[in-house]
């Protein structure tokens, strides 16, 4: 009940220091729409990559706002280096704060700018003719998709950020996660065009148990049923890089 | 009751023993000062009391609680304001302080009573509503330490509360301490390496020196303690024969520490006004006319010298390193 409460606070304090950001607003907006338009416009031509949507770009649209998601997530943990830098945690640490707390706060904001930014990708597929044939079930899909995959990586990257401390290490660390991850999910092409051992590989990365289950939701309408079971193993990632998050406090406060 | 109690607290980095047994006490609403230069282990001393970290072995006792057995417990009943400042920056210094409270559980009309309390307290009701990041050192020294103070902890931890301000804002921060612990009634632990701080602000003082407790007591205590006064003579600007000069200091009965430093010759009597006359017989006997001749009572810099053989401001110069 504490935790909840003080993961409320810590939630309210991360969305207005944001706000006061307006450069960051500018590219959470942005950053999305140029990714959706590049890419779409890249591959256009190339017909088999549609894998039965009906063009490309509607085909992109999920793996876009995947991909959001979880580069969000994976650098997040830059936050966390701006306060350690600043004593901020040091200070939460010295009071009865919830370590989950401060974890989860960092998770959801991850998470909940990864849903403004889906949004933002649907609104701008629409106008290039992308339609979400899942319906209301199919939006809900895809914003539980896109809330996770930030979450688990938001977990990560935060865990990470308390054991190295420094941001040169931490860019580093998410430059190396990120990129190939992103190569092993069915972002930008269908399992079918894969390779067979990067298909295999693919199976096990988060990145793919979400962009499979917003894709079901906005290019095929189902099946549910699987659809929930990406859903239900990225909810599983998420609990266990939190507490990996959470747990590396210990490792922090042992080296100070 | 004590307040604060430290027994045998052992803490290693790596290569580093930051702690070597570390004992004392703190009485409840004394104001109490560790003293010493940088790398002391003044610093992780109260870390390992505030819960931030853990000692090696030995056991500390805050407000009643076992640090380590019940940390959240002791860090409901402190205030902790680090050596750095902890503000965010990137909030007013009312939502810091309204977030800091929330966070011991506080909420509604009288937290934000508190809030206006402590900003009116620390000089900061007009810039209450301002973003943290534009505020001066002074003012963010200001906020960390209402931040320490919204719960109304009954211990409050200051590590080096003045380090990094202009005298003007040291002694600013001086008198406001001073005040809290008057007003609020608090137990305080300060740590310094500012002698000065020390003899002014603390009822009593415990010198660490290398991760030990070299002494402890009421700053007068201690410098009552060296039982003498210092003597300088100062040697005529054409003469420079200190060391021959203070060769001759050391024959005299009674004088004992007799140093060099430049044409000052520096020693430590019983009682100044009798070794005077001596000292001075015996250097003009041999040929060294004294340029002016001042006693002094001793300072906390001559208890630590006393007390470790080392000069305080050296260490303080090798701790930085």
């Amino acid at each position: 009940m504490q935790t909840a409460r003080q993961t409320g606070w810590m939630v309210v304090r991360q969305a207005r220091n944001l706000m006061r950001e307006p450069i960051w607003i500018a590219m959470m907006v942005i950053q999305p729409m140029l990714w959706l338009v590049l890419y779409g416009q890249l591959f256009s031509k190339v017909a088999p990559l549609r894998s039965g949507a009906s063009s490309y770009v509607e085909f992109l649209t999920p793996g876009i706002i995947c991909m959001n998601a979880f580069f969000g997530g994976s650098w997040s943990g830059m936050a966390m280096i701006t306060d350690l830098d600043r004593h901020v945690i040091d200070r939460f640490l010295a009071a009865p704060t919830s370590r989950l707390a401060i974890i989860l706060s960092q998770v959801v904001r991850a998470g909940v700018t990864a849903i403004l930014q889906a949004i933002i990708l649907l609104a701008v597929g629409y106008l290039l003719g992308v339609r979400v044939h899942g319906g209301v079930l199919g939006f809900l899909v895809v914003f539980a998709a896109a809330f996770l995959l930030a979450s688990v990586f938001a977990g990560f990257s935060h865990g990470i950020a308390l054991l190295l401390r420094r941001e040169s290490s931490m860019i580093a660390t998410a430059n190396f996660v990120s990129l190939p991850l992103m190569f092993l999910s069915s972002i930008l092409i269908g399992a079918a065009l894969m390779p067979g051992w990067i298909h295999q590989v693919s199976r096990y990365n988060p990145v793919n148990w979400a962009v499979q289950a917003a894709r079901n939701g906005v290019v095929f309408g189902g099946p549910w049923g699987e659809t929930a079971l990406y859903l239900l193993l990225l909810l599983a990632a998420t609990a266990a890089t939190s507490a990996f998050a959470t747990w590396s406090f210990r490792a922090y406060q042992r080296s100070i | 009751m004590d307040a604060i109690v430290a027994e045998d607290l052992h803490k290693r980095y790596k290569a580093v023993q930051a702690l070597d047994g570390v004992s004392f006490s703190v009485r409840e609403g004394e104001v109490f000062g560790l003293l010493g230069p940088n790398g002391a282990g003044k610093s992780t001393t109260v870390r390992v009391l505030t819960t931030l970290t853990q000692p090696d072995s030995g056991r500390a006792i805050v407000a009643g609680e076992d640090v380590v057995r019940h940390p959240n417990r002791v860090r409901r009943s402190i205030g902790y304001v680090a050596q750095d400042s902890g503000v965010d920056w990137e909030a007013t210094g009312r939502e810091n302080l309204l977030l800091q409270g929330r966070i011991h559980g506080m909420a509604g009309p009288s937290l934000h009573a508190r809030v206006d309390e402590l900003l009116a307290l620390l000089g900061l009701s007009d810039a209450g509503d301002r973003v943290a990041r534009g505020y001066s050192g002074g003012m963010k020294r200001r906020l960390d330490i209402a931040l320490g103070l919204v719960h109304r902890p009954k211990v409050l931890f200051l590590d080096e509360p003045t380090t990094g301000l202009d005298p003007e804002a040291r002694v600013a921060m001086w008198v406001e301490v001073e005040r809290l612990a008057a007003e609020e009634g608090l137990t305080i632990l300060l740590t310094t390496h500012y002698l000065e701080e020390a003899d002014r602000l603390a009822e009593r003082v415990a010198i660490v020196s290398r991760g030990r407790i070299v002494i402890e007591g009421p700053p007068d205590e201690l410098k009552a303690g060296l039982r003498g006064e210092s003597v300088t003579v100062e040697l005529e600007e054409s003469d420079h024969r200190a060391e021959e000069a203070a060769a001759v200091v050391r024959s005299v009965d009674g004088t004992s520490e007799v140093k060099v430093e430049g044409r000052h010759v520096r020693t430590r009597v019983p009682n100044g006004a009798q070794a005077i006359p001596a000292i001075l017989s015996a250097l003009d006997g041999r040929g060294f006319p004294a340029a002016s001749v001042t006693t002094a009572r001793p300072s906390l810099d001559d208890v630590y010298l006393h007390y470790t053989g080392r000069e305080f401001a050296a260490e303080d110069e090798e701790g930085t390193k």
